[in-house]
């Protein structure tokens, strides 16, 4: 298969995966079959794919650097939208289906629950990444781009801490995603420091280790 | 000495008659709980509206023992349960309840008591009469339930151990057994769930030891084969599958208050003036509704029991 025509079908299931979830939720839905609570398996089921697709997305890069991956690059946008879609799906699930509008104790959860302080503050990094992600946008941010995307890792960090302080006892799930967000940071940071003594050394030094010598 | 006669059928089995001449009213309110599903936004508004009357009428039942309100369906009240012995998963205990043994079951009554003992459950419930109470359940998630309960008053149980003058609190635990409860091999809570009352709480007569619910036994996952039901308390106070009775002088540990004592006080009184630090208490979602709906205060039974915390401040004393 020749380069593009595989990127087009790995989009195409990156997609379709990325759809499934959502579904599988509507197909619940339609057959009465979301259980006693209805409202907050939406709110779990959506806020889960949030987090999960949002990892995802951040992992794309480490596995492009450490096994030369170069063909799972262009998955980073549809695996960020995805994860974009599902965190407002969550929101909007807690808007309407949860609050039904009721904006005074919308604006005291957002305010005085911190896990609902965190979740939100989540949601907002999400907003302008997911409004830069078209060719136009990133061709106009420019240098910019790069440094504004870092906001998917806060928006990381604050959603696996969202799901931390709303649990009530058992935080071995929710740890999990910690672990998982700990590993993609620290391979970041491996490549930083990789980067920056690469960058210390002359020229010439560089050079030599460059063609191996 | 106590013979258990085999062959003889437990009380807990028997339906009252009372309650098997309505079974088809049961039916049709398991059935209205679903329909409500549906008309949600309608009942919803109805309720709200009659919440909003002057303040006897918040929440009044004509008969506090029996709330006019919708029983959940039968279907919800069994397969959503918070019971973090079999896993904390809202579907676990209807997974892995099965292989909970029930039968033989006896209950320790010790502590400050004239008469205390090891006595088999169905000794225990033998010489008194279960009565169907329907009350409503509110967990410290704020999301709530109506269930018809079949049980004793705990009081009645209490007085024929003849507690003595020292006795100040009732303790009550759960079986310990990982074997048969999978969740007790994981350290969510530390094992075994153990729960108190004041005595004056527990000798109050809206306070019963359950042992059916819906006119049959009791399922495993809702606590079977004996659990606590305190109406005007968060559900966690309504301890299950309970092996221990004990009267005590002081103020016993519970779960709850131990895993997060910011969080969880001991009286774990329903009130929506005190939030839980992490979520609101004002409303809660009724299981079969879509809106939420007020949350009252002692789950609707202040004037049964608010008397019971005159001069206590209840923002301290959570």
């Amino acid at each position: 298969m020749n380069p593009t025509r595989r990127n087009r079908s790995l989009q195409i299931f990156a997609m379709t995966a990325g759809a499934l979830p959502a579904a599988w939720l509507i197909v619940l839905a339609l057959t009465d079959d979301l259980g006693a609570n209805p409202v907050e398996r939406v709110t779990h089921v959506t806020g889960d794919w949030a987090l999960r697709f949002l990892l995802l997305s951040l992992s794309v890069t480490p596995l492009r650097r450490l096994f030369g991956w170069r063909w799972v690059a262009p998955l980073r946008r549809t695996l960020g939208l995805t994860a974009f879609g599902y965190a407002c799906s969550h929101f909007l699930t807690y808007l309407v289906l949860d609050h039904f509008f009721d904006w005074r104790l919308i604006v005291e959860d957002v305010l005085e629950r911190r896990y609902v302080t965190a979740g939100f503050s989540a949601f907002l990094c999400l907003v302008p990444l997911a409004a830069t992600s078209t060719r136009a946008m990133i061709r106009r941010l420019g240098r910019r781009w790069i440094p504004l995307h870092r906001l998917a890792y806060l928006a990381a960090a604050l959603a696996v801490i969202h799901f931390l302080w709303l649990v009530k006892s058992d935080l071995r799930e929710p740890l999990v995603y910690a672990a998982a967000l700990t590993l993609l940071l620290g391979l970041r940071f491996g490549f930083w420091l990789a980067r920056s003594r690469s960058r210390k050394l002359s020229p010439k030094e560089a050079k030599s280790q460059l063609s191996g010598v | 000495m106590l013979i258990r006669r085999a062959g003889t059928i437990k009380p807990s089995e028997i339906t009252s008659h009372d309650l098997f001449l309505r079974r088809r009213e049961f039916l049709r309110g398991a059935g209205w709980a679903v329909a409500g599903a549906a008309l949600a936004p309608t009942l919803a508004c109805g309720a709200e509206g009659e919440a909003r009357l002057p303040a006897p009428a918040a929440g009044a039942d004509a008969n506090p023992f029996r709330t006019d309100e919708a029983p959940t369906s039968l279907e919800d009240a069994t397969r959503y349960n918070n019971f973090y012995e079999f896993g904390t998963d809202k579907s676990d205990p209807q997974r892995y309840t099965g292989n909970l043994r029930t039968r033989p079951w006896s209950v320790a009554i010790t502590g400050e008591v004239a008469k205390p003992g090891t006595i088999d459950l169905d000794d225990l419930v033998r010489p008194h009469t279960a009565e169907e109470r329907i009350y409503r359940l509110r967990c410290v998630e704020a999301w709530s339930m109506v269930i018809p309960w079949l049980g004793i008053p705990l009081g009645e149980i209490i007085k024929r151990f003849e507690p003595t003058s020292n006795a100040r609190y009732v303790a009550f635990k759960t079986l310990l057994d990982p074997e048969q409860m999978p969740g007790q091999r994981s350290r969510a809570l530390d094992w075994p769930y153990v729960e108190g009352l004041r005595i004056d709480e527990a000798m109050h007569p809206l306070t019963i030891l359950a042992t059916g619910m819906y006119g049959q036994e009791l399922p495993n996952q809702n606590g079977a084969p004996l659990r606590l039901v305190v109406p005007w308390k968060y559900g966690f106070k309504s301890i299950k599958s309970i092996v221990e009775i004990r009267l005590t002088r002081s103020e016993p540990p519970t779960s709850w208050n131990r895993q997060a004592p910011r969080e969880y006080g001991f009286f774990a009184n329903v009130n929506p003036a005190v939030d839980h630090p992490r979520w609101s208490q004002k409303r809660e979602r009724r299981i079969g509704e879509f809106k939420k709906r007020p949350t009252l205060p002692f789950n609707g039974y202040a004037d049964q029991v608010a008397a019971l915390y005159e001069g206590i401040d209840l923002r301290k004393h959570f």
